[in-house]
């Protein structure tokens, strides 16, 4: 699951951009993954200049349950 | 009876500019804008060509922050390489310069909507028949014969109508740029740095803004942007180089360097700007080809409005106007970017040491380019025909 630390984002819709699913919704100042439709590729967390996202480490283990 | 004939998502320069050509060719126009302000925040270097910039609108001296005669490039081991070119270009103040062009378009006659964010259209059939949008926190929905999507970077516009915009990772750079006082600089020059250790696939920027400010800024290309974070490579080299400079806004953002969208209509709309990935594949500027790609929508929306086909195929002098203006030449650009992107920093020292030889007043763009081009011949021929248009 990827995780947003809202609380440094600088909203500025690069991960928007490369989602290959568009998981991402961005207001003016709001942030929020759209879980159910994430293929959790990870490339939002690669592209962001400012390291605002990351990975729940232990999705592997939450997918196979 | 649709509320509009046309709406405009975005009211950056492309959207203000389809708003504008799109009114005075006698539609009903209206511009939504997501924030409350137009222009701002200000996700740019804010460079400009004065050749580009003054096709659309004379400078003026309220939004312009510095005029560029001076070019250097550093190498990584930080060999300079300058060169003078006269009348090359401006630095924006982009706050001001998009109220400029917004202002323009609302003279014209398009009506203006701050705070609007859009998160969905009216489709019916498969055609766009208008945005769904919040005010302050109400739903809103408005009809229009013609939606323009001039969104910027994050492209949903085009995604909601069911295009592709989604960029590949290669095709986008992750940028940070600070705008910094208290940097003694020369304010007529643009400083660059090239190489991996800085700008990885990228560059750094170094822009004058006036009194002893500039914007510097870095694009890391998306390829490296795992390991490399634009926010601290920034930093670094702003406590190396500038130790004594003071923040005063740090903004970051996305850089498509993307060849244009194979498809930038469909029935209803037409996509424009960063949103369908008109910027330069090589310099990241997007401001002006934004502009003739935004002028050229409003046009053909105005001229399809009067034949009544508002379908894709009613739009097709669109693309086809854009790709002579520009596209072309970016799909020769995007080719040049992959091969600048081979070049190892060992090769750009060679390069460099080699120019800087070279006095400053005979050294050209195109000189700089010839000795890239010794590099990795092939993009010679890239170039050749993109300028030549075949």
């Amino acid at each position: 699951m990827i995780l947003v630390k809202d609380n440094r984002c600088d909203f500025c819709g690069t991960c928007v951009a490369v989602c290959p699913v568009d998981a991402i919704e961005l207001r003016e100042a709001d942030i929020s993954i759209i879980h159910d439709t994430c293929i959790d590729c990870d490339i939002c967390i690669w592209v962001c200049p400012i390291d605002v996202l990351s990975s729940d480490e232990k999705k592997e283990e939450v997918k196979h349950d | 009876m649709t509320d509009f004939d046309v709406i405009v998502v975005g009211g950056g320069p492309a959207g203000s500019m389809a708003a504008e050509a799109a009114v005075k060719g006698g539609a009903k126009t209206l511009l939504l804008e997501k924030d409350r302000d137009i222009g701002y925040p200000v996700r740019c270097g804010e460079g400009v060509g004065a050749h580009g910039l003054k096709q659309f609108i004379e400078p003026d001296p309220q939004w312009i922050a510095a005029t560029i005669s001076k070019v250097r490039m550093r190498s990584p081991d930080n060999t300079k390489v300058d060169f003078g070119m006269k009348d090359a270009g401006y630095i924006l103040h982009r706050r001001l310069f998009d109220y400029a062009l917004a202002n323009r378009a609302g003279h014209a006659g398009a009506e203006i909507q701050t705070r609007a964010y859009v998160d969905g259209l009216i489709v019916e059939d498969d055609i766009v028949k208008g945005v769904k949008y919040q005010y302050m926190g109400e739903n809103r929905e408005l009809t229009a014969k013609i939606v323009i999507a001039a969104d910027g970077v994050e492209s949903r516009v085009g995604r909601m109508a069911g295009m592709r915009t989604a960029t590949k990772l290669r095709d986008m750079d992750s940028g940070y740029q600070a705008t910094v006082g208290n940097v003694d600089i020369d304010q007529e020059m643009i400083d660059f740095f090239v190489g991996s250790n800085w700008a990885p696939g990228g560059y750094l920027w170094i822009f004058p803004k006036g009194n002893g400010m500039a914007n510097i800024g870095l694009g890391v290309n998306g390829a490296f942007a795992k390991d490399f974070k634009a926010h601290d490579l920034a930093h670094k080299f702003l406590k190396e180089f500038f130790p004594k400079a003071r923040i005063l806004t740090s903004v970051c953002g996305g850089i498509p360097i993307a060849k244009t969208l194979k498809t930038i209509t469909k029935d209803g709309i037409m996509l424009t700007g960063d949103a369908a990935r008109m910027v330069n594949p090589v310099t990241g500027g997007g401001i002006i080809p934004g502009m003739v790609g935004g002028r050229i929508a409003g046009e053909v929306a105005a001229a399809a409005l009067q034949t009544g086909d508002l379908t894709s195929n009613g739009f097709k002098d669109y693309p086809a106007r854009w790709r002579k203006a520009e596209g072309k030449t970016h799909e020769g650009l995007h080719r040049v970017a992959e091969a600048i992107f081979e070049i190892t920093d060992e090769k750009l020292n060679k390069m460099a040491h080699r120019l800087a030889k070279i006095p400053t007043d005979e050294l050209s763009l195109m000189k700089i380019f010839t000795a890239v081009a010794r590099q990795k011949p092939s993009i010679l021929i890239d170039v050749t025909r993109a300028f030549a248009g075949i």
